[in-house]
C-alpha cells in the first residue's frame, strides 16, 4: 500500500539543468532578496559556501532563484488545489455526518481509473472521460454511504471509522483486481499549452492553469450552495444538530446522501486533475493524497469550505517548498510538522470555530 | 413543613457577609470577593461577594440563568474568574485549576449528573478517594504490598461512605444503571470521599420525590455533623433551601441582589420581584 | 467485592486461553498427533502474532481504557524496533566470543521498550494537550514524521564504537541501519516462546494496570474528565501515564518484531500498521483486552487462510471487516442478538442503546 511520493517536477528540470541541486538550498531562500549586481555563470559544481554567497552577490544567479522559487511555489499552490478539492469532500462528510470517511481518498483513485479507462479502452474523449468518472463517483459515493455507513448511524465514531477504513482497502482490492497492480500513465486530460513567463524560465503548465482554475470554480460554487440553495441550507442545519433539522422537517438521510455524492464528485475531478499533473495511477494512488488531504482538511479547520482552501494550498506549498529546499527525503515530515505545530496553537484548525465545553 | 435546622443566630462578618455564631471563632471555609466573569463582554457574574462559616449550610438561589452554576464553576476553578480573589481555608485559589482546588478542600457535585457510568458504585467512590489513599503505579503493576493495603483501606473507606447513604449493597453495581436518586446520591458520596472542607450541590434534590427529598434534607444535615465541613447549595426546591441552608444568597443576572437567612429571604420585595415579576402599578 | 472477584475471574480466563493456545500451538508444531499439523506459512506467521497481540492489547490502553483514538501506534513499534536491533547487533560487536542470544533479545526489548517510551514522553505532551479528532490526526502526524525521519537515519558500527548519521550515508564500519533501506543483515533472535512471554508480560501489565488506582483514574478521565479533575485527578499526569505504558509495550513488541526479520524497513511500520492494529482494537470491542488478542491472532492468520482464494483474498478481507462491523454495530442486528440471549438484554444491549 505505498503511496506514490511526488517528486516536483521543479525539482527534476533543475535537476536536469544541473546548474545546481536544491538539496542544501537554504541559501536560495535568502537568494530572494539578492541585490543584483553584474552577471557572471555559475560553474556546475558550487561549494556549499559558495551557494550561500554567490546568490547574494550575482544578479542573474538571483534572478534565476527567484523564478526557481516562484516556479516550486506555482506547483505548489497546483498540488494545494487538489488537496483542498480533496479535503472539501473530507471536511463537508465529517462536518455533516461527523465521521472520518477513510475511503475518499479511493474514490480519487477509482475516479481517475474511470477517467484513465474511458479514454484509453473505449475511446472516449478526454473531457467526456472526466464527466463520465464524476458520475461514476457521484454514484459510487451514494452507495458505499447507503451501503456501509447509513447502518451505522447510531454507532460509534470509531466503528464507522473502522468500516470506512474496509470500504478503503475494499475499493483498493476491487481495482487491483480490475486494472492491476501495475502503475500505469495518466495520459493528462488537459490540451492546454504551457504558460511560458521570463522569457520561459518559469513554465506554468497547462494542468497547473486547470487546476488552480477548478479550484476556484468550485469553492465558489460550493459556497453559493451551501449559502444560497435550499440543500445547502439544510446541510448546514444538519451539520449544526442533526435532531433539530429533522424535527424542521429537513430529510436527513437525503442531505448526508448528497454530502457523499457531492464530495465524492469533487473527488473524481481531484483525482483526474492529481493524475493529470502526477501520471502514475495505481490501486494505492489515492491512499497518501487522501491522508494529506485530510490533514489540510483538520489544518484549515474541518467543516470549513474556506478552511479547506487555505490548509489545502498552504499543505501543498509546504509540501513542495520543504522538498525543495530542505529535503526530499522530510518534505512530508515538514507538511506533519506544520500541522501539528498549527493544531497546538490554535487547537481547531486555521479557520475552526472554538466549541465551548459547558459544564 | 418540619424545621430541622439547628437554631442559628447569623451574624455579620466582614467582606459583606453573615456567617453562623457558632463559626465565629473559626476562620471560615470560604470567602470569595468580588468575584466576577465575563464572557465576549457579557458580565456572567459580577461583583459577587460571599463568605461561608466552616460549618454553615449555604443555600444559593434565583432564576434560571442567573449565574448559580458560573459560581460554582468560578469556585471549583473549571473557569478562571476575571476579577476577585476566592480564599479557600484562608488560601488565595488565584492561578489553580480545578485539582489543585480539590486538594485544597472543595469538591462538587453536578447539576447533570457526571459519574464514571461504565463503572461501578463502588469504583466511583474509590476514584473520590484518588488523592486519599494513594499508591503508586508500579506497586499497582507489579502487586507489591502497597497495592493490596491502598485496596483494602479504599475498600473499607469506601463501604463506610457508602453507608452514610445506605448503599453498600449497590457496591457492585453499574453507576450508569442507578436509578436517579441513587445517581445523586452517589454523586454526593465521592465528593465526600475527597475529604472537602466545602462541598458545593448543585441541584441535589433535582428530580427528586418530595419523599426523597425529606430524606436528601436529613442527610445534608448529617453530613455536616458527622464531616464537620460546610456545604453550598443550588436548590430550586424552596422547601429544601428554606428548611436547612441557615444563610442564603440569591443572584439574579449574575448580580447578589439579596442575602440574609431564610425568614430575610422570604421577606424581600427584590426577592420576591426576582422570582415573580413587578407587580403592576394601579 | 463481588465486583472484583468477577474481574479476577475475568483476568484468569484470559491468561487461561492464551496459555491454552500457547499449548496448542506447541502442539501442532511438535507434530505429536496426526492431522494436526502447522503449514509452513502459519508457523512463520507466530512471532508476528504475538506482535500484532502485543500491539493490540497495548493500543487498547490508549484508546479504550485512556479513551484516545491513536493513529500512530506503528510509530512507536518502528522506534523500539530499530533501538532493539542497534542494541543487540552493539552487545554482540562487543562481545565477540560468548553466545548471548538470549540475553541480547531481552537487552532489545528493554531498549526497544524504554526508548519507544522516551518518544511517548515527547510526544505526549504535545498530543495530550489536544482530544478526540485533533488528537487522532497529531498522533497520525506523529507517526509518519517518525517515520520520515528513520528513512534519514543511517548508523553504523566500528568495533563497538556507533556512528549516527542524519541524511549522511557515509559512515565508518559496517553499516547497522542504512536510511530508507533500513536495517540489513539483522540476526534473527525472536522466537515463538519469547513473543509468547512478552504477551503474557503485556497482559500482566495491562491488567494489573486497570484494576489499580492509577487504571482507575484513566479510565475515570476517558468516562468523565471534568468529574475526574473535580475529585482531584491529575488528568494530565494519567493520561501520560496510559500513553507512555502503551508506547514502552509497542516499542517492545517492535524490537521482538524487528529481530525476526533479517531485514527491517522502515516502509514496514508505516499509517497502514497502525491501522491495522486498529482494526484489531475495534474489532476485539474497545476496551476489551480479550477480544484485542482474540481479533489480533485471527485477523494475521486470516489473510493466510485465505491464501487459496488468490487475488481475492485482501477483497475478502475487505468485506469481513466491513461485515462484521456492521453486524455488530447495527442496533437491529444486535437487537436479534439481544433476543436470542435473554440473560444480556437488560444489560448490555440496551446500555449500548441508550449511549447511542
Amino acid at each position: 500500500m505505498e503511496g506514490i511520493r511526488y517528486i516536483p517536477k521543479a525539482i527534476n528540470s533543475s535537476l536536469a539543468d544541473g546548474f545546481c541541486r536544491p538539496h542544501s538550498g537554504r541559501a536560495y531562500a535568502g537568494a530572494r532578496g539578492g541585490i543584483p549586481l553584474c552577471g557572471k555563470s555559475l560553474p556546475a559544481d558550487v561549494d556549499s559556501f559558495r551557494i550561500f554567497i554567490i546568490p547574494c552577490i550575482y544578479g542573474r544567479e538571483s534572478k534565476r532563484n527567484m523564478i526557481q522559487f516562484l516556479s516550486y511555489l506555482v506547483n505548489g499552490i497546483s498540488l494545494g488545489s487538489v488537496y483542498a478539492i480533496i479535503a472539501l469532500g473530507y471536511s463537508m462528510v465529517y462536518g455533516i455526518a461527523k465521521m472520518l470517511n477513510f475511503a475518499h481518498g479511493d474514490v480519487i483513485m477509482i475516479g481517475a481509473f474511470v477517467s484513465f479507462s474511458a479514454t484509453q479502452y473505449w475511446g472516449v474523449p478526454p473531457l467526456a472521460s472526466v464527466l463520465i468518472s464524476v458520475v461514476v463517483c457521484t454514484v459510487l459515493g451514494i452507495v458505499i454511504e447507503r451501503l456501509a455507513y447509513k447502518p451505522l448511524r447510531q454507532a460509534s465514531s470509531l466503528a464507522v471509522l473502522i468500516t470506512a477504513i474496509g470500504m478503503s482497502y475494499l475499493l483498493q482490492n476491487v481495482a487491483l483486481i480490475i486494472w492491476g497492480a501495475n502503475p500505469k500513465s495518466f495520459a493528462s486530460v488537459v490540451n492546454i499549452g504551457t504558460l511560458s513567463l521570463f522569457d520561459g524560465q518559469l513554465r506554468v503548465t497547462g494542468e497547473t492553469l486547470v487546476t488552480v482554475l477548478a479550484n476556484i470554480v468550485i469553492m465558489v460554487g460550493l459556497t453559493l450552495f451551501t449559502g444560497k440553495t435550499k440543500m445547502g441550507k439544510a446541510m448546514r442545519a444538519v451539520s449544526e444538530d442533526k435532531g433539530a433539522a429533522e424535527l424542521m422537517g429537513i430529510n436527513v438521510n437525503a442531505t448526508i446522501s448528497m454530502t457523499f455524492a457531492i464530495g465524492s464528485g469533487l473527488a473524481a475531478i481531484a483525482g483526474v486533475l492529481l493524475c493529470s499533473s502526477y501520471p502514475v495511477l495505481m490501486p494505492t494512488t489515492g491512499a497518501m493524497p487522501g491522508i494529506k488531504a485530510f490533514t489540510a482538511a483538520v489544518f484549515g479547520g474541518i467543516g470549513s469550505i474556506p478552511g479547506a482552501l487555505v490548509g489545502g494550498i498552504l499543505l501543498g506549498v509546504i509540501e513542495i517548498l520543504g522538498k525543495a529546499y530542505v529535503s526530499t527525503e522530510l518534505g512530508d515530515a515538514l507538511v506533519f510538522a506544520v500541522l501539528i505545530i498549527v493544531l497546538l496553537v490554535k487547537p481547531t484548525g486555521l479557520l475552526g470555530k472554538k466549541v465551548h465545553e459547558k459544564v | 413543613m418540619t424545621q430541622r435546622k439547628t437554631p442559628t443566630k447569623m451574624v455579620p462578618a466582614p467582606s459583606h457577609g453573615i456567617i453562623p455564631e457558632r463559626d465565629l471563632n473559626v476562620s471560615p471555609v470560604l470567602e470569595a470577593r468580588h468575584l466576577g466573569i465575563e464572557f465576549g463582554g457579557l458580565h456572567a457574574v459580577e461583583d459577587f461577594n460571599l463568605i461561608i462559616g466552616k460549618t454553615e449550610i449555604a443555600g444559593l438561589i434565583g432564576p434560571n440563568g442567573a449565574g448559580k452554576t458560573t459560581v460554582f464553576n468560578l469556585l471549583t476553578k473549571v473557569y478562571q474568574p476575571t476579577m476577585g480573589t476566592i480564599l479557600l481555608n484562608g488560601h488565595d485559589t488565584a492561578g489553580m485549576n480545578t485539582v489543585q482546588a480539590n486538594r485544597l478542600g472543595i469538591a462538587r457535585t453536578f447539576q447533570n449528573i457526571r459519574l464514571f457510568g461504565n463503572m461501578s458504585v463502588e469504583d466511583n467512590v474509590r476514584i473520590g478517594l484518588h488523592n486519599q489513599i494513594r499508591y503508586g503505579m508500579f506497586s499497582g503493576i507489579f502487586r507489591l504490598p502497597g497495592y493490596w493495603q491502598g485496596e483494602k483501606r479504599q475498600h473499607e473507606r469506601a463501604m463506610e461512605l457508602l453507608s452514610l447513604f445506605d448503599m453498600q449493597d449497590l457496591a457492585s453495581h453499574q453507576a450508569g444503571s442507578l436509578p436517579y436518586g441513587a445517581q445523586r446520591r452517589l454523586e454526593i458520596v465521592r465528593a465526600l470521599a475527597t475529604h472537602p472542607s466545602l462541598l458545593l450541590l448543585d441541584e441535589p434534590a433535582a428530580g427528586m420525590n418530595p419523599h426523597e427529598t425529606e430524606e436528601l434534607m436529613e442527610n445534608i444535615i448529617k453530613i455536616r455533623d458527622q464531616f464537620g465541613i460546610a456545604i453550598l447549595l443550588i436548590e430550586h426546591d424552596m422547601n429544601l433551601v428554606m428548611g436547612i441552608c441557615e444563610g442564603i444568597c440569591v443572584l439574579n443576572y449574575g448580580k447578589v441582589i439579596a442575602k440574609g437567612t431564610a425568614a430575610e429571604i422570604q421577606q424581600n420585595p427584590v426577592v420576591i420581584e426576582a422570582y415573580l415579576g413587578k407587580r403592576k402599578e394601579g | 467485592m463481588k465486583k472484583n472477584q468477577r474481574s479476577f475471574a475475568g483476568n484468569l480466563i484470559t491468561y487461561g486461553m492464551v496459555i491454552v493456545a500457547f499449548i496448542l500451538c506447541q502442539i501442532a508444531l511438535s507434530g505429536a498427533i496426526d492431522g494436526f499439523k502447522m503449514s509452513r506459512s502459519l508457523k512463520g506467521q507466530l512471532v508476528p502474532i504475538c506482535v500484532y497481540i502485543v500491539m493490540a492489547v497495548s493500543l487498547n490502553l490508549t484508546v479504550g481504557i485512556s479513551g484516545e483514538l491513536s493513529l500512530g501506534h506503528a510509530g512507536f513499534m518502528s522506534v523500539g524496533a530499530f533501538s532493539g536491533i542497534l542494541a543487540s547487533q552493539w552487545i554482540a560487536a562487543a562481545f565477540p566470543t560468548v553466545n548471548l542470544e538470549i540475553p541480547r533479545l531481552l537487552a532489545a526489548l528493554a531498549t526497544g521498550g524504554i526508548v519507544a517510551g522516551i518518544a511517548g514522553v515527547i510526544i505526549g505532551i504535545p498530543v495530550l494537550r489536544l482530544r478526540g479528532d485533533y488528537l487522532a490526526i497529531v498522533t497520525l502526524a506523529f507517526g509518519e514524521i517518525i517515520r520520515n525521519l528513520l528513512n534519514c537515519v543511517y548508523v553504523s558500527l566500528d568495533g563497538v564504537a556507533v556512528h549516527f548519521g542524519f541524511l549522511n550515508s557515509v559512515l565508518p564500519g559496517k553499516m547497522l541501519i542504512n536510511g530508507p533501506m533500513g536495517a540489513t543483515g539483522v540476526e534473527k533472535l525472536a522466537f515463538f516462546e519469547a513473543g509468547f512471554l512478552l504477551v503474557l508480560f503485556t497482559l500482566f501489565v495491562v491488567l494489573n494496570l486497570i484494576g489499580s488506582r492509577s487504571g482507575r483514574a484513566i479510565m475515570a478521565i476517558r468516562d468523565n474528565r471534568i468529574a475526574a479533575e473535580s475529585v482531584g485527578i491529575n488528568v494530565t499526569k494519567y493520561r501520560m501515564m496510559a500513553f507512555v505504558t502503551s508506547a514502552v509495550l509497542a516499542g517492545m513488541a517492535g524490537a521482538l518484531y524487528g529481530l525476526n526479520y533479517s531485514t527491517v524497513q522502515a516502509a514496514k511500520f508505516k499509517f497502514d500498521t497502525s491501522i491495522l492494529i486498529l482494526v484489531f482494537v475495534v474489532l476485539g470491542g474497545i476496551g476489551n483486552i480479550r477480544g484485542s488478542i482474540i481479533a489480533a491472532a485471527l485477523l494475521t492468520v486470516l489473510p493466510e487462510v485465505l491464501r487459496d482464494f488468490g487475488e481475492y483474498r485482501m477483497l475478502i478481507y475487505a468485506i469481513v471487516l466491513i461485515l462484521v462491523m456492521l453486524a455488530t454495530n447495527n442496533p437491529t442486528f444486535k437487537a436479534a442478538v439481544a433476543r436470542l440471549i435473554p440473560h444480556r438484554r437488560h444489560s448490555d444491549a440496551e446500555k449500548e442503546a441508550d449511549r447511542a
